[in-house]
């Protein structure tokens, strides 16, 4: 077995758990490249498909060829897909800084997807490796009534064996690829052949490394046009994934505040 | 049984290179300097981003403070403020040979779950120690824990040697205290070594400051660990998450904990011993595989014979399954703020299988920081122990000397992980080694006797509060399908009691055991061809559940919806009456801890149908869902 082998059984492994301890549940699809990477790997785990919902929730402000992919592999993939909406900027916190504001609406439009549904578990593609307060998630991590995260008062979580029980009213989020790198991310999307966007390779010197709204996320300089290119261009490069998402850089903490109260 | 072999683990490094990668924790007394060595460490190794240290001396001005490298790691804004780390975090770094994954663990007493998740994951540890402190209670602790989760590889640091002048005494001191305490718990430390992760003595270089040490560097000795791998030599141990029936597969699927398998295997399913042949090895997008597959991987097996089994079961070889077991000693560690008491009620985790259980001793009660033995009736938060566990049901089990996947445990309390611990000894309640049962199979063929009966074969569950009319119903069915020249068989409830399940009480264990046999004996009643009308109070949902998923598709699910109080009025058997005047403690109806059906294939309230057409309806939905043949009489007219 080798490295990308053992990130493949392991996510599988919590991708089976959570199908076998929660009742009702949903991946999100943000469409990017991890979380087409994690739906790779629930068709893996359940052979061939999905047996749950992918949610897109949706900003409205994605790129054209976001929108043009989910629409194409939505069907392909066999996905039954929930596009859900997200309120108006209006009814978001306005203390936040203004890019951190703006992506907060996402935060509003899962909570309304999660009353709307009654979603006991949220499986969300997040990786410990994209930023501080997300290495220090658990994999079952369980969310307060309003979706909010109590990083003071995670529970236990060792041995694969994991807290599945959400508390009453509330959710789970459920992190299947938590312990993959960036990296990891391409060398399996190369190895997979899973189909990428390509506002991921350069175009005019450019490439976005992270894909969010169209308002508040930046590409970087590159010449990678290919995946191996990609490869060395990350083995070489001390720029965090992160650098081209406006909202992480307003304040010292205004990631963390988000993902506190519910932000992937 | 050393975990630890010499091949590496191959990381995918992005320029195509082959690196092994290992994952180390970071564990210590607070304040001893854990952050700032990780800290410390990435810089060292040039492993910081762009603009990193440039934001860390920002933060630090903006507090008003020295440099604090700490807060590289101390991610979260309640973590800087208070100067401690709460919760357990990851970050990778390179060295000269290998990926280093780095666990951050909190070192504070109040954190010790999180320092325990952290350190779960390791391949390897370090230990931090002040050289001004030295070796404190929770260093103590932290080497327990480290040895109770059997991380085998620890390398001791002496932080702050600053403080002490780098003074080689102290440090021989504080490195035999640690070394007689590690060797005593069975943990051989890889090196002892005098740092300073403030000022980078002893981290990637051996300063002047301590020429006087000869030993490895921090860095050399993180260089020196081995990744621990899967136990591949070990017998199979493939505990089953689930089995899916998306398509005309019953696949049955699982981790390989230990060992490997391929198609062909003769297998064991334990508790139950029962025997099967692995017919396929099913993956996705291209199925079926050849070859072994070894431990690690996530994989999904189908087998030559349709069995019953479920989540929790493992899956062994034969000749090599592991042991069954009622009984349990597990050393433990507890993480709940309520202490642990001898006969609590406990759910315990063993791989996927979950039991309810009652702590029937605890024979050790320690505090791993102060090592002094306590009183044996509870285990206190933050404690470890040795107790003796009964399960409601068999579970298939190893000493953890044995195999360390399958041999470890949880308990959780309110659907919380509260502690966690090693299996010691299993107290087998059968044999270890399985008997051999082959099932025989029937000498007629299911389309024979389908032709004969005109029907499938089917378990009909009549479920519904006493009195509701289940009996009456199934009896008049009974009679219906017999007339039609088909094969029916009622199994009462009452009935079965009085024979097959004498044994059994009350009991909500109890009930679900009644349950359990009942849909065996009708699955296989049904599997011949007939059709098994059960007709039991079935009060439990998650009791009816286990039955539907042992006559599988052959399952339909009535609920008799007759209101309480008129089965109340009805009392058949003087039930109703008799608990009304408190002479039957548990019986359903009265007490209303009756859970009514959801996704049941016909629901009838015989309070306002007859009897003949309740009838008619069972008879429409069996034919509707392809038990009955549409056209009896014209079908049997070919014949």
């Amino acid at each position: 077995m080798d490295h990308l082998d053992e990130l493949e059984a392991q996510s599988i492994y919590i991708l089976r758990e959570a199908f076998a301890r929660l009742k009702k549940l949903a991946l999100l699809w943000s469409l990017g490249k991890d979380s087409n990477v994690m739906i790779w790997l629930a068709r893996k785990a359940f052979f061939g498909r999905v047996p749950f919902p992918a949610m897109h929730v949706d900003t409205g402000k994605k790129f054209p060829e976001m929108y043009a992919f989910r629409d194409r592999f939505g069907k392909e993939w066999d996905l039954d897909l929930r596009v859900e909406p997200c309120p108006s900027i209006d009814s978001v916190d306005p203390t936040l800084p203004p890019a951190a504001r703006s992506a907060a609406r996402k935060t509003e439009g899962l909570k309304l997807a999660l009353n709307k549904y009654g979603f006991d578990g949220l499986i969300a593609g997040i990786r410990r490796d994209e930023e501080a307060t997300r290495a220090k998630e658990r994999v079952f991590s369980p969310r307060g009534l309003e979706g909010e995260w109590d990083v003071r008062d995670q529970p236990p979580e060792f041995w694969d064996q994991f807290n599945a029980s959400p508390p009453q009213g509330a959710h789970l989020r459920i992190h299947p690829i938590l312990h993959w790198t960036e990296a990891d991310i391409w060398a399996y999307t190369k190895r997979e052949n899973i189909p990428i966007i390509p506002l991921y390779l350069t175009k005019d010197g450019k490439r976005y490394r992270s894909l969010g709204d169209q308002d508040i996320t930046n590409p970087v300089a590159s010449t990678a046009s290919n995946i191996d290119e990609i490869l060395a261009e990350l083995d070489a490069t001390k720029i965090p994934e992160r650098a081209g998402r406006a909202l992480d850089h307003e304040t010292e903490d205004a990631f963390e505040r988000l993902r506190v109260a519910g932000y992937l | 049984m050393n975990m630890i072999l010499p091949t590496a683990s191959i990381s995918a490094t992005p320029n195509g290179t082959t690196r092994p990668q290992v994952r180390i924790v970071i564990v210590g007394h607070v304040d001893h300097g854990k952050s700032t060595l990780v800290g410390r460490l990435l810089h060292e190794t040039g492993s910081l981003p762009d603009g990193k240290l440039e934001m860390l001396k920002a933060v630090s001005a903006r507090r008003g403070m020295p440099f604090e490298w700490s807060f590289l790691l101390d991610a979260l804004q309640t973590e800087r403020d208070q100067g401690i780390t709460i919760d357990t975090t990851q970050i990778r770094f390179r060295t000269r040979s290998r990926d280093v994954v780095l666990i951050d663990a909190p070192g504070h007493a109040e954190f010790l779950r999180n320092m325990i998740t952290g350190a779960s994951q390791a391949d390897g540890a370090v230990l931090i120690i002040d050289a001004l402190e030295g070796v404190r209670d929770q260093t103590r602790r932290h080497g327990y824990l480290l040895h109770l989760l059997g991380v085998k590889q620890v390398a001791v640091v002496v932080n702050k040697m600053d403080r002490v002048d780098f003074s080689a005494e102290r440090f021989k001191e504080i490195s035999d205290e640690i070394s007689a305490h590690l060797i005593g718990l069975g943990v051989k430390p890889t090196a002892v070594i005098p740092i300073s992760a403030r000022d980078g003595d002893g981290v990637a270089e051996r300063t002047a400051r301590i020429e006087w040490y000869k030993g490895p560097t921090v860095v050399d000795a993180l260089d020196a660990l081995e990744p621990a791998r899967p136990l591949a030599e070990l017998p199979l141990r493939l505990p089953v998450q689930a089995i899916y029936k998306f398509d005309d597969r019953r696949i049955v699927a699982g981790r390989i904990e230990s060992g490997s398998l391929k198609a062909g295997d003769e297998i064991v399913i334990m508790p139950t011993g029962k025997i099967a042949r692995i017919k396929t090895v099913e993956s996705w997008p291209v199925t079926p595989v050849n070859g072994p597959h070894g431990a690690g991987r996530s994989v999904g097996i189908t087998l030559d014979r349709e069995l019953f089994l479920e989540r929790g079961d493992i899956i062994g070889h034969s000749g090599q399954s592991p042991r069954d077991t009622r009984r349990i000693r597990a050393r433990i560690f507890w993480l709940h703020d309520k202490p642990l008491t001898k006969g609590e009620q406990i759910l315990i985790r063993l791989g996927t299988k979950e039991s309810r259980a009652t702590v029937v001793a605890i024979e050790k009660a320690i505090d791993p920081g102060a090592l002094s033995n306590e009183e044996n009736s509870a285990i206190a938060r933050n404690h470890v122990g040795e107790i003796d566990i009964s399960l409601a049901q068999p579970v298939a089990t190893d000493p953890y000397t044995d195999n360390p996947r399958t041999g470890r445990l949880v308990i959780e309390v309110n659907g919380r992980i509260a502690g966690g611990g090693l299996v010691l000894s299993v107290d087998a309640g059968r044999p270890a080694v399985p008997v051999d049962i082959v099932p025989v199979e029937s000498a007629l063929r299911a389309d024979e006797r389908s032709a004969r009966y005109h029907h499938n074969g089917a378990v009909i569950w009549l479920t519904g509060l006493p009195g509701s009319g289940k009996s009456t119903l199934a009896r008049a069915l009974e009679r219906r399908l017999f007339g039609n020249g088909g094969s029916p068989i009622l199994l009462d409830g009452d009935t079965l009691r009085a024979g097959l399940n004498s044994d059994l009480g009350f009991s909500p264990q109890d009930r679900a055991e009644n349950i359990r046999r009942l849909a065996e004996v009708a699955t296989h009643l049904a599997r011949n061809g007939h059709i098994a009308i059960v007709a039991a109070v079935s009060p439990s949902a998650a009791d009816r559940a286990t039955a539907r998923r042992i006559a599988d598709s052959a399952f339909r699910e009535i609920y008799v919806a007759t209101p309480a109080e008129v089965c109340e009025t009805r009392d058949p058997k003087g039930h109703y009456a008799k608990a009304r005047s408190g002479g039957l403690p548990s019986f359903t109806g009265i007490t209303n801890d009756y859970q009514p059906p959801a996704g049941n294939e016909l629901t009838i309230d015989t309070s306002n149908r007859s009897v003949t057409e309740a009838t008619d309806e069972i008879e429409r939905m069996l034919a509707e869902t392809g038990i009955l043949f549409d056209e009896l009489t014209d079908l049997a007219a070919n014949i």
